[in-house]
């Protein structure tokens, strides 16, 4: 259910109030590979009623996979865990994805975003994962205890479509 | 093994090159499969060079890179190159934002270029 309604930032104060929330997604599912793709598929029909332009939704896409793959290859590296998606939209036509897990979390949150930085070269993973999330949104923020999980959210805040 | 949106074909180039075609959708489920099917190939003909076809990607992540780097590292082994052909838009987007265009030979336009 729509929470936010339009009340002010409370967090920051002096910043406009937040645009009230429209709309949002919940899904949870466990940490198998093949979800990756169904994660995209779920953003991209979810974010159909905003109408972005191909490369916003391809950009938002690509984020999402890393983030959820991050779930799957490093917090659950040893089985299966759950993955929390949530995504929000504002009437401002700001997009808020949020990918919580359970697993490992990260030691060093500064050093993981670093780009080309990964501890699975045997998997044949970039580094660059991190970099991409960041380079397709507004603002990526990672939230992390060893031991209890991860969280990451990214908010982009997509362009104004011409009305017909 | 469950089902991939990503298909993978290859053609022997005598005497001693392959090209790959990759197509559809490389994350990291797909690359999971898509590495052991080219490792196969390779280590069994030991190509000096490997040109991977990426025209027909329509989405990547950076699992893409990772495989792209993963077989740059066997063809080093193999003592061969490797070239990224035909890259498509989201191909070539996620090689500029991280700076990995600088670290494969990228081809262009092959196609209009045999045709001249
Ligand atoms: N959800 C997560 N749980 C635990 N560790 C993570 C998580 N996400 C990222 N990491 C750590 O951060 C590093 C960098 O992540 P990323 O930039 O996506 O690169 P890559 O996935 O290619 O290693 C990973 O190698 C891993 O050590
Ligand atoms: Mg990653």
């Amino acid at each position: 259910m729509p929470r936010t309604k339009g009340k002010n930032n409370s967090r920051h104060p002096g910043r406009p109030p937040l645009s009230p929330v429209t709309n949002e997604l919940k899904l949870s599912f466990p940490s198998l590979s093949v979800n990756e793709g169904f994660a995209r598929a779920a953003l991209g029909a979810f974010l159909a009623q905003l109408d972005p332009t191909p490369t916003e939704l391809v950009d938002l896409k690509c984020a999402l996979s890393e983030a959820v793959t991050n779930c799957i290859v490093h917090a659950y590296s040893d089985g299966i865990g759950t993955v929390k998606l949530s995504v929000s939209l504002r009437a401002d036509r700001t997009v808020i994805i949020e990918v919580r897990d359970l697993g490992r979390g990260i030691p060093d949150v500064a050093q993981a975003r670093e780009p080309l930085y990964t501890t699975d070269a045997a998997g044949e993973r970039s580094g660059m994962g991190f970099t991409v999330m960041e380079s397709f949104s507004d603002k990526l923020s990672v939230v992390s205890k060893p031991g209890h999980g991860t969280t990451v959210k990214m908010i982009k805040r997509l362009s104004e479509r011409k009305k017909l | 093994m469950i089902k991939s949106n990503c298909t993978l074909t290859f053609e022997k180039n005598p005497p001693d090159s392959i090209t790959v075609s990759v197509s559809g959708e490389i994350d990291h489920h797909a690359a999971v499969s898509l590495r052991r099917d080219t490792d196969a190939v390779l280590w069994d003909y030991a190509p000096k060079k490997l040109t991977i076809d990426m025209s027909g990607i329509e989405f990547m992540d950076s699992s893409g890179l990772g495989f792209i780097m993963g077989r740059y590292d066997v063809m080093r082994k193999l003592g061969g190159v490797l070239f990224i052909r035909d890259p498509s838009p989201c191909v070539e987007k996620m090689l500029k934002l991280t700076g990995f265009d600088r670290r494969v030979t990228v081809i262009k336009n092959s196609k209009e270029r045999q045709s001249v």
